[in-house]
Order: structure tokens, then sequence, then C-alpha cells
């Protein structure tokens, strides 16, 4: 084998605002392979699943992340109120939907503007986050909380949201679509942007599949793949189809995301039209968990899986999570061997790298 | 706090955190909040930082960072502690693998709360720490002429 150098990538790195450590082998300017090594942000949250009454867990559930937070705290509560056999209320199915929703568009407007600032488009990144501001005053205006919401608990959600407020969601929405169009249309249109990313850290749809890609990462590559289309929630209700795209570069996964950003949108609308008047929660007074569950959702980055098993006690046996961002990590060194090292910081954000997530 | 001598530069380093206090933190940059009007600048380098900003408890793996970064800033400096986890451990307090705040490896000097701290408190953090750089700062310039006659 030739020379090779190896230069280490974080965890304390400019691009990113997590630590994840990559070594890198280099030939030259070449990546000949990448080493990634975690466990910076390992806290053993699951463990705390035991020590936790399973109601307070949701709270901490919903600490996984804090950019997908309102995800995770939804896909806990629909663990146990599976397990607990509870028909949540229409209404509280359509908030939650709507409150995902609205998770989505903001993780996917934050990443926008990471990625922006990653090939040094530091004005697209200040435009993102603008745009994300507008979006994060409905959120706190509608839950109480910017990042953390703490709306979702077992057996509904914590506070209604009046008709009123949602009418003027329904305006903002209109605001935040006509500014997110402006940025999209430079995303889509500007000459660096397409130099940096177009052809960049390619991913065949073979390669996807097999390394058991997820979310935007395997939907760029040419599969149709959106853990939604199981109806969980409302989706089983509303109009919409997985957001895909053939390339399999950054540019695509870009793409992608930018589309489904308008998509979220839509289904905000959809969710605030049909929204059901009614109870927001039910009582399980008495009631606790017994036997054991999987719960698939699709958060911004992906397919998200949570394990349960619980045996009647207030705690729960045992709790797992399979994160978006873990089942990403193998495709991300695939697309690494044999870039640029200055692409690297560029490949390393179209995952949308979550390692909070991923540690737990 | 009339004027500062100094534009401070500021390293953010996330060590355990949960995401919710680093966005809150970026956000602090970014237009609505801006405050790059007051000169403070992130950088990714701990060798041009004045304020240490650091979210989320310490773990095994993180702390050997955090000392690292620490010890690669030059003096004077000073150090924020940013949410509940950076505090105590938060809600995280009694998780295996988290050792406290960040108070058991460097010394702090500003403790910002909350979950996740909110911008504006951020904010008032830094403000916090520019007074006690600007102290230092004085207190060092004193020290040299004294050594100097």
């Amino acid at each position: 084998m030739a020379n090779t150098t190896i230069i280490p990538f974080g965890p304390q790195h400019p691009v990113l605002p997590e630590p994840i450590h990559l070594d890198l082998e280099l030939d030259d300017e070449r990546v000949v392979q990448a080493l990634p090594s975690i466990g910076y942000v390992h806290r053993g949250l699951e463990l705390l699943a035991e020590r936790h009454d399973f109601v307070e867990m949701a709270q901490v559930a919903e600490r996984i992340c804090g950019i997908c937070s309102f995800i995770h705290g939804q896909g806990y509560c629909q663990g146990i109120e599976r397990l607990m056999g509870l028909e949540v209320p229409p209404r509280a199915v359509y908030l939650r939907t709507a409150w995902a929703e609205m998770s989505r568009i903001q993780s996917h407007l934050l990443w926008l503007g990471l990625s922006a600032d990653a090939f040094g488009f530091e004005s697209l990144f200040q435009h993102s986050w603008r745009i994300r501001e507008m979006l994060v005053d409905i959120i706190e205006e509608t839950t109480g909380g910017r990042v953390i919401f703490g709306s979702c608990k077992v057996g509904g959600i914590r506070k209604d949201v009046d008709a009123e407020t949602l009418q003027r969601v329904n305006r903002r929405m209109r605001e935040i679509e006509a500014a997110f169009d402006e940025v999209a249309n430079i995303f889509r249109a500007d000459r660096t942007v397409k130099q940096r990313t177009v052809g960049v850290g390619v991913m065949s749809a073979e390669d996807a599949y097999a390394l058991g890609a997820v979310g935007p990462v395997l939907r760029a590559s040419g599969f149709a793949s959106d853990t939604r289309q199981l109806g969980y929630a409302a989706y089983g209700e509303l109009e919409w189809e997985p957001v895909v795209e053939q390339a399999g570069d950054c540019y695509a996964r870009c793409e992608v995301r930018l589309r489904e950003i308008s998509q979220s949108i839509d289904l905000i609308r959809q969710c605030l039209a049909n929204m059901p008047e009614g109870e927001i929660e039910v009582t399980f007074k008495g009631k606790r968990p017994k036997g054991e569950t999987m719960v698939r959702l699709e958060q911004p980055r992906g397919e998200v899986c949570y394990y349960m098993s619980a045996n009647g006690q207030k705690n729960l046996e045992r709790f797992r999570v399979r994160t978006p961002t873990f089942a990403n990590i193998a495709p991300l060194v695939h697309m690494l061997k044999g870039c640029d090292l200055a692409d690297v910081p560029v490949i390393v954000l179209t995952i949308d790298p979550c390692v909070s997530c991923t540690e737990r | 706090m009339s004027f500062l001598k100094k534009s401070p530069w500021i390293l953010h380093y996330a060590a355990t955190s949960c995401n919710g206090c680093d966005i809150e933190l970026l956000a602090c940059l970014t237009p609505l909040y801006d405050v790059e009007r007051f000169g403070i600048v992130n950088t990714g380098n701990p060798k041009h930082a004045d304020i240490f900003l650091v979210t989320g408890s310490v773990n095994e793996e993180s702390r050997k960072v955090v000392e690292n970064l620490y010890a690669q800033m030059p003096d004077p400096k000073a150090v924020v502690a940013i949410g509940a986890c950076a505090l105590s451990g938060g809600i995280f307090r009694d998780a295996y693998n988290v050792y406290g705040g960040i108070d058991q490896v460097i010394p702090v000097d500003v403790y910002v709360p909350g979950c996740a701290a909110r911008p504006e408190s951020i904010i008032d953090g830094i403000v916090q720490a520019l007074a006690i750089l600007e102290e230092r700062a004085r207190d060092r310039k004193r020290q040299r002429k004294v050594v100097a006659s």
C-alpha cells in the first residue's frame, strides 16, 4: 500500500454541532477508508426506563434528541398505548400528526442551513434559519416549547389548541411557504451549490438497500420507502406520496428534503382542514402496560423503531430504540470511500447525522 | 458593561447534550437573535476562542475532550454551562454513563438554566461571561505591570 495519512475528523469540528469521530485514511487527497468511532454522547438512556415511571418516561423519551424530540415522544406514547389497549381520540391523533410534520419541517430547515454552512454558503444558512424561526414561533404558540414540545403524553395530548389559533397557524403556513419557496429556488438553481453536491457521494439503489439506509438517504437513491405508508397516526387518512429521487448523490438528498418540506406544509394544511372535534385524551387510571410491542415511525432522518416490554409494573422491563442515523452510518462509510477530503463535511451532513439519537 | 475592548469569540462543544440546547445556541447566531452584532463570532478553533460554551453533562468519553478543549484555549477565558444537563446532569442524572455537571471537570463561571435553555437566557449568560472576561483581562494587565516594575 502507498503512503497513507490518517486525518482525525471530529469529535469537535466546525461543521459538526455534535461530536462524532471519523479516522480518515488518506492517499494524497482521496479518502481510502473512513473509520467511525462513537460514544461521545452516550448517556445510557434506555436503562432509565427501568427507573422511571412509564408516564414520566415520555418526557425522557422526548429528550433522546432535541431535533426530532416530538416524534420520539409520539413513538413512545404510541407503544405504551398499544400495550394498554388505549384508543386515542381522533383530535389528539390529528394534532400529533400536525406537530410531527412541524417538527419535520423545522428539522429539515435546520439541516438545510447547516449543510449550506458546510459548503461555505453562509447567507443561505442564515436565511433557512430565519424561516425556521417563523415555524418555531408557531410551535411555541401551540405547544409552549421551542425545541422540546412536551405536548405528547400517554393517552393523548396535554393541551388543546383553540380554533382561532389553528386559523392563525393556517395563515402563517402561507407566509412560511412563500419564504421557503424563495430559499428553495436558490438551493435548486445556484451554480455553486450544484458544483459542491452534484455527483458527490453517489450511492446506488442496490448499495443503499443492502447497507440498510433509511429515510431521505434511501429515497434519494430511488427507493419509495417511507414508514408513514404504514398509516400510523392520521397518515392513513391523508393524501400524500413518498418523495423519491433517482440520482443518489448529495444533490438528490438535498432535493428530497426540499420537496419533503413542501409536502409537510401540505400535510399540516390537510390536518388543519380535517381537524375533528372532541376529547383530547383518554384516562387510564390504575391500568399498567403489559406485554411487548414494536413501534415504527418515520422521523425527519428516516425510520425509527421502538421496542418495549412490560410486565404490569409501573416501570418498563426493557426499552430499546433503533434510530435512523445509526442505520445510516454504514452507508456513510461506504459513500466516503474514494471521495475528496474537501467533500467529507458535505457528505457527512447529507445523511443529516443526529448523534445524540444514535448513541442515546 | 458600557463597551467592550475586544470582540469575544465563542467555542461550542456538545458533551452528551440532546441537541436541544445546541440548536438554541445556534439560533442565537441567526437573524432573529443575531449575537454577531455584539461582535460575538462562533469559531471552530479552541485556540481562537475566549468563551467556552458547553451543553450537556459529561460522560466517560467526553470528559477528556472537554478537558482538552479547555486546556487549548488561551487565557483569559470564561466557561458558560448551558442547560439543565450541564448544570447537574438534568433529567439524565440517574443514567449510568452521566457523571453530572460540567463543573466536575472544568471550572464554570456562568450557569444558564433551562431544558432546553432559551436563546434569551443563553445570550444573557454570554453577556455575563463577557464581564468576567474583561475583569480577568484587567487583572492580567495589572500583574504584568507589577512584574515589569
